[in-house]
């Protein structure tokens, strides 16, 4: 608990993309995003220069590339499905080294690693120049449900309790000479989630009557506004404009 | 199971997170007659618990291991309309925060995970339940009976998407029986581990689980007295 009060993809930073409004960097990275997705994967010069966007980005954002990449191991497990893409596709061979592989399934692979790629760094730079607290303010201004915020806010908010409470349990575990390496252990991790549910249960109900002796009436009171300067909407629209000529060329090309 | 950016055209993209949007919508209403005013920190608190027990590594054998969905296991412990808000919640934080899984995928993945995963999870549920004597014990085999038919069900409701706006030319009857055959054997394993955890629950606080809330409502009170010798000794 005596942790720091970013999260873990959190780089601290004072960069003009740090300082942005969280809803302008949610709707300027949506935009890129589907826009990406959007851009016939033959173009292959498109996404080089949504990648050069993208480094511009995270080169004005003052983000080691280091950190970023360090975490793009969330996409391993689908770079595997995308390299077994052009072995199961159908359609004409072509040869690839040692191997005959579907030219279709070649493609396909290249766009998905392209995109899927393109993708979580996108969402990484997000993650890495947004406190959580602003990432919640920027949802509720595009119009997220409240409930929705607030639930998410309590998640968020919670989040390392409930993880630091397992990693507790794991050391009582390990401390009593408990080591998982096969089936059977799984009943002693069974009880340690439902231990586990017990407790994150118990604490909602917790905060709940904590919130209703402050007066909780449904609604969390607003702290902090997160107004948006004209210059910062330019800012903001920058990304999303560049991407835009660069998928109309790519499509009429 | 994270569907990324770029693995589905966009309008199937836009299709689905349409749905989602709807199906988050309703849960929002429904969830307030689960829970009332408690539903915001109690439905982010089990969102917390499902991210936090997705960490949890079940070993699988030879080096490998895998981990909970929670789409079932959610439906069980605190009913289908909490549990969809939970899971939507965790992937747009997952998503949003951590990069695991597409934005434009997000639609995508609260429709697979939030709402196939766990509305089959919980109608598999109330089916079994409805079969099995009404006792509390029989909670536990209800559930791994759900958590085993959801995780092939939402991969089929995958192949499904595929089939409408996937990006390569995978011949659908081995992509199908390929996701089939792979999430059957998930599926085993997500039974096991939320038959283990809703026990564990069900042993300790019944009324916990959303689940076994009808089945406690039928059970008599007994009153065990202790034997005389005994309070004499």
């Amino acid at each position: 608990m005596g942790a720091g009060h970013g999260h873990q993809l959190h780089f601290h930073g004072h960069s003009p993309v740090h300082r942005m409004p969280a809803h302008l960097k949610l709707l300027s990275l949506l935009s890129f995003i589907v826009l990406v997705v959007a851009t016939p994967r033959e173009q292959y010069w498109a996404f080089v220069v949504y990648a050069l966007l993208l480094a511009g980005v995270v080169a004005i954002s003052g983000v080691p590339a280091g950190y970023l990449l360090r975490r793009m191991v969330v996409e391993v497990p689908f770079v595997v499905f995308a390299a077994l893409m052009p072995f199961v596709a159908t359609g004409p061979r072509v040869q690839v080294g040692p191997f005959t592989v579907s030219e279709a399934g070649l493609l396909a692979a290249w766009g998905l690693l392209a995109k899927g790629t393109l993708g979580v760094l996108a969402s990484l730079t997000l993650g890495a120049t947004t406190e959580p607290r602003d990432l919640l303010l920027g949802l509720e201004r595009l119009r997220l449900p409240h409930q929705l915020v607030q639930i998410m806010g309590f998640m968020m908010r919670y989040l390392e309790v409930v993880t630091d409470e397992l990693r507790r349990m794991r050391i009582a575990r390990e401390s009593r000479g408990f080591t998982a390496t096969s089936v059977r252990a799984w009943p002693a991790l069974g009880s340690t989630a439902g231990a586990l549910f017990i407790r994150s249960y118990e604490r909602g109900e917790r905060i709940h009557l904590a919130m209703l002796s402050r007066g909780y009436n449904g609604r969390l009171p607003v702290t902090h506004q997160a107004a948006a300067t004209p210059a910062q909407w330019a800012q903001a629209g920058i990304l999303p404009a560049l991407a835009l000529a660069t998928a109309v060329l790519a499509v009429a090309l | 199971m994270h569907v990324p950016d770029g693995f589905l055209d966009v309008p199937t993209s836009v299709g689905t997170a349409v749905v989602a949007a709807t199906g988050v919508g309703l849960a929002l209403r429904g969830a307030r007659r689960e829970l009332d005013d408690r539903t915001a920190p109690l439905a982010g608190l089990v969102a917390a618990f499902v991210f936090a027990a997705q960490m949890l590594n079940f070993p699988v054998g030879a080096g490998t291991s895998g981990h909970l969905l929670g789409g079932a296991l959610a439906a069980v412990l605190v009913g289908p309309w909490t549990a969809t808000l939970s899971i939507a919640v965790v992937l747009l934080v997952q998503g949003l925060l951590f990069a695991d899984g597409g934005l434009t995928a997000l639609g995508t993945n609260v429709t697979l995970m939030g709402l196939v995963g766990v509305w089959t999870g919980w109608l598999v549920f109330r089916t079994v339940q409805g079969l099995l004597p009404k006792r509390v014990s029989m909670v536990v085999p209800a559930a791994a009976v759900a958590a085993f038919v959801s995780v092939p069900v939402a991969a089929l409701a995958f192949t499904g998407l595929y089939a409408v706006g996937g990006q390569a030319p995978i011949p659908l009857g081995s992509l199908a029986t390929a996701m089939l055959g792979w999430h059957t054997l998930i599926g085993l394993g997500e039974a096991a581990i939320t038959g283990l955890v809703v026990s564990a629950v069900v042993a300790v606080r019944p009324d916990l689980v959303h689940g076994a809330r009808r089945v406690l409502a039928t059970r008599k009170l007994v009153v065990v007295r202790p034997e005389r010798d005994e309070v004499a000794a």
